[in-house]
């Protein structure tokens, strides 16, 4: 089947029970998706599936035929981080990093939003597990983000 | 200087997490590599009677099939208690205990072979609550316990006059409390690849917080020369003590690349993780205080009884730590303690963030508020009339240095407003109080033998003018790879850019026990201060050379070496350093770090002695739901002492992530189990804070510089845990009137207490002190 990942094109012979996390990490050697919890409880495996945010542990590759995908190695362009990218970076939003690549690919979309409180940037990522940081910097590196592009207070 | 120190200073490895570049063990891959799995016991005490690999041995892809007789040699973190075994040998001891061993191919036809092993049992007594293990034990689950008893360990200690304290005192409070499980649940599963290569090297790639540990079990248990193992730590993602262990799963790699020469990757799942546990103590816990008539402590009373699960693990610490740990930050003129560790049949418990004093901790500061509450006193003027000063020493001998306590109370009783909050908010909201100290490393090393310091870094400059440090201490994602670079960037005066840190691998590294016990931004920043000092002595050296003007005449700045008074001789770094490897190649220093001698000479005299103490006083401020009984945190005034901080931003996400950590245990993080079965296994069911619950959180760093600590600072990694918990069920008391001494206080509980309270005659808010007579 063909697959578009981070906007390069791939042709793969998938088989029917492959979960789209093991193809990206095990395929496609794109290891930045994580597994923490094999059930779809911690978010570490997020991926973009045409902009919106999917647990790649929970979904199965033959039904991403065709689509867009992006994973955490399609977020920075060029050789600068994306501004989400390095407001985590320079806020301390992150320790481990284990729960970034989900982190990040999280609250991306929100920056297309309108308008962002950290309320909404609380509730997007609650189904995103953190153990390092207690969540504080994240929703701070967010918002700070959020609000580079006008879009938060 | 270059200022890097006390700076916001971002993670040096920031870029590549979260870019995704960065590797942790579950991410490598090895040529010609196998897949592993781990047959776990469906039983929590039981005889082996056998292991049969008849069917597993047919699946397709299967390489090697290994049950625990093949290596039964004994391992543990303490020399003292090495009661582990790669794989169970004769009896599994706890259910998710690893019986058996496959290596595959693919990692479904190891699984696949795993489902297919037949292991028959005889089931023996179960042991799930500790009080039926300290006497009349039928069946011990280690042999080593004494007479009919599962006790792995017990300490009594006796420190001045406590019966006498508590014959006189004006007043006495004794709280007892019951603590439930409560587990790490770092994100990244533990992970391990090893490879036995044919140069007769045991390579291991582990997600480990203690390397060094990890290389001497594997040589230990393998009986290999441990020059001839190489342990490598990648990347790891989260800790807190759950990867503080040599881990039976990483000797179980190991032993099937012995098997198969190939080389080997085992990936634990969610659960999996779950049974290996090493987690915070189940226990149940009595403190009793004394006080004089102006609430001066005269005695304090602690007994602990502790489930340490299957297995020792740090145990014996454990057990001290319950006890010692309660020393501070008050003065305690008569203390005694019994503390009892027994094995059940539940998964091992272990080292958990702010090890072993968590639970004495929660219970000695309600009982401090019981007993302000008594006296008609304010619980913050309880608690400054009974700290420690700074440069003291407690009763059972622990040399107290720097210490802000006090000023971590003040700031926090101001910066919450608590005078116009405290028993004045309306029915449903707090305000309480919590303070703690923490150990800055454990003074004494776990291995004695051979004798080494603590802490060693080397430093090696290349002759393009970047600084390699190697240093064993191990990052979890805590930042140690960042104080390193900012040490050893301040001291030299250059870029933090120009410093690279090396990943942890023992063929470069120089020894560091590990990260535990908060010990690493102190020692390891000693060491790193000291190779960094040695390395500039050198550079000025080659200054002199160049300019003829003393070597001493020297200062660091700006990536140069200048000589006040001088600005010709101003000598850029990387000419310095040309000139200092002019005739050898190379320029490279070493710097170690040993901790003085400290403690008493009574048995356990050394446990919970360390070179410096961080201190802390939270305030919190609750809501709690009078209908549905949840309790909202609401915010929190964390004030803390780790003397002067290397890195604000850093020390901050330590503080956020330990109130996270503490506030899960708190409300609703619980290992739950019917009898030995552990019922809720996965992030599903373990109840963590999430994004939307936690409070806000304003740090206040009131500490002044640590004479022994690198620049001034002091630990920042644990201490800030124990304090929220007391702090906020302080706080709950102070909205609704009722104590809990029971955890974990989740709605149900809180929702019951109050229909009770109703019951019992009305809900109302403690009385403020005013009303109190004296």
């Amino acid at each position: 089947m063909k697959l578009r990942v981070n906007s390069l094109e791939y042709d793969l012979a998938v088989l029917p029970h492959r979960l789209l996390v093991d193809l990206l990490r095990e395929d496609l050697g794109l290891t930045g998706t994580k597994r923490g919890c094999d059930d779809g409880s911690c978010g570490a495996c997020t991926v973009l599936v045409d902009g919106k945010p999917r647990h790649s542990c929970l979904t199965l590759g033959r039904l991403v035929e065709g689509k867009e995908i992006t994973t955490i190695e399609g977020v920075a362009s060029g050789d600068g981080l994306h501004a989400l990218q390095r407001a985590f970076v320079e806020k301390g939003a992150l320790q481990c990093g284990f729960c970034t690549p989900g982190m990040v690919l999280t609250a991306l979309p929100l920056l297309e939003r309108v308008s962002l409180s950290e309320e909404e940037v609380r509730e997007a990522l609650a189904g995103n597990f953190c153990r390092c940081t207690g969540y504080t910097k994240i929703v701070e590196a967010v918002l700070s983000a959020a609000k580079a592009r006008g879009r938060a207070p | 200087m270059t200022g890097t120190i006390g700076g916001r200073v971002p993670l040096v490895d920031g870029p590549q997490k979260v870019t995704g570049r960065a590797q942790y063990a579950g991410d490598l891959q090895r040529p010609g590599m196998l897949h592993a799995k781990i047959v776990r016991s469906t039983e929590a005490h039981a005889r082996i009677l056998s292991i049969d690999f008849s069917a597993a041995r047919e699946v397709p892809g299967v390489a090697a099939l290994l049950s625990g007789e093949r290596y039964p040699r004994t391992f543990g973190v303490l020399p003292i208690t090495q009661d582990e075994t790669l794989l169970a040998v004769g009896k599994v001891r706890y259910r998710g205990e690893g019986v058996a061993a496959v290596a595959a191919t693919t990692v479904e036809a190891a699984e696949r072979a795993a489902r297919l092993v037949k292991v028959e049992y005889e089931p023996l007594p179960e042991y799930d609550d500790p009080r039926d293990s300290t006497g009349g034990v039928t069946v011990k689950i280690h042999d080593e316990s004494p007479g009919s008893t599962n006790l792995q360990k017990e300490v009594r200690q006796e420190f001045g006059p406590v019966d006498e304290a508590f014959h006189s005192a004006a007043h006495t409070v004794e709280v007892s409390g019951t603590f439930q499980g409560v587990t790490h649940a770092a994100l990244e599963p533990h992970a391990v690849i090893a490879e036995y290569g044919p140069d007769g090297r045991l390579t291991v790639w582990a997600s480990t917080q203690v390397p060094h540990y990890l290389h001497r079990a594997l040589a230990r248990v393998f009986d290999l020369p441990a020059h001839r193992v190489r342990v490598i730590k990648p990347e790891v993602g989260g800790g807190f003590g759950g990867k503080g262990d040599p881990m039976p799963h990483e000797l179980v790699a190991a032993a099937l690349s012995l098997e198969t020469r190939r080389p080997v990757k085992l990936v634990l799942s969610r659960e999996e993780v779950f049974y290996l546990n090493h987690g915070r103590h189940p226990t149940r816990n009595k403190v009793r205080l004394a006080a004089g008539a102006d609430g001066t402590l005269t005695g304090l009373e602690v007994e602990a009884l502790i489930d340490g699960g299957a297995s020792s693990s740090f145990g014996t610490v454990t057990t001290y730590y319950n006890g010692v740990l309660s020393v501070g930050p008050y003065r305690i003129p008569a203390f005694r303690y019994h503390g009892q560790r027994v094995y059940t049949n539940h998964p091992p418990s272990g080292a958990m963030r702010a090890h072993g004093s968590v639970n004495t901790r929660y219970s000695l500061e309600v009982a401090m508020d019981i007993l302000a509450e008594r006296l008609g006193m304010d619980p913050t003027e309880l608690r400054l009339r009974n700290f420690l000063p700074p440069n003291t020493t407690t009763l059972n001998e622990f040399r107290i240095t720097s210490n802000s306590v006090r000023e971590c109370l003040l700031a926090a009783r101001e910066r919450s407003g608590w005078a116009k909050k405290f028993r004045s908010l309306p029915l449903g909201q707090g305000i309480g109080v919590g303070c703690g100290f923490f150990i800055s490393g454990s003074n004494s090393p776990i291995h004695f033998t051979p004798k080494f310091p603590q802490s060693t870094v080397h430093l090696k400059v290349d002759v393009d003018g970047g600084v390699t440090v190697h240093s064993g201490a191990a990052d979890i994602g805590q930042g140690s790879q960042t104080v390193l670079a900012q040490v050893v960037a301040e001291v030299l005066g250059v870029p933090i850019e120009r410093i690279h840190v090396s990943e942890v691998d023992t063929d470069t590294s120089p020894v560091d026990l590990g990260s535990y016990s908060s010990r690493v931004t102190f020692m390891m920043g000693n060491a790193a201060e000291r190779a960094a000092r040695s390395l500039l002595e050198q550079l000025k050296k080659a200054a002199s050379d160049l300019t003829g003007l003393p070597a001493p005449s020297f200062v660091p700045a700006g990536d140069a070496l200048s000589a006040p008074g001088h600005p010709e001789a101003t000598i850029d770094f990387l000419t310095a350093v040309h000139k200092a490897m002019e005739h050898s190649g190379a320029l490279q220093s070493s710097g170690s770090y040993e901790s003085p001698p400290l403690g008493g000479s009574f048995k356990g005299a050394k446990a919970g002695t360390s070179p410096a103490y961080s201190f802390s006083a939270y305030v919190a401020q609750v809501d709690v739901d009078l209908d549905t009984g949840r309790i909202g945190v609401g915010k929190v005034w964390a004030a803390f002492d780790c003397g002067t901080p290397l890195n604000p931003l850093l020390v901050e996400g330590q503080i956020e992530g330990s109130i996270h950590m503490g506030l899960g245990q708190l409300l609703g993080e619980e290992l739950r189990y019917r009898k030995t079965r552990l019922m809720n296994p996965s992030l599903l069911d373990y109840k963590t804070v999430s994004a939307t619950e936690m409070p806000e959180v304003e740090c206040l760093l009131v500490g002044k510089a640590d004479p022994e600590g690198p620049f001034g600072a002091k630990e920042a990694g644990e201490g800030p845990l124990p304090p929220i918990l007391p702090a906020v069920a302080n706080a709950v008391y102070d909205a609704i009137g009722i104590r809990f001494t029971d955890l974990p206080l989740t709605p149900d509980r809180v929702w019951r207490a109050l229909r009770d309270a109703e019951k019992a005659g009305g809900l109302r808010k403690p009385r403020p002190p005013e009303a109190h007579a004296r």
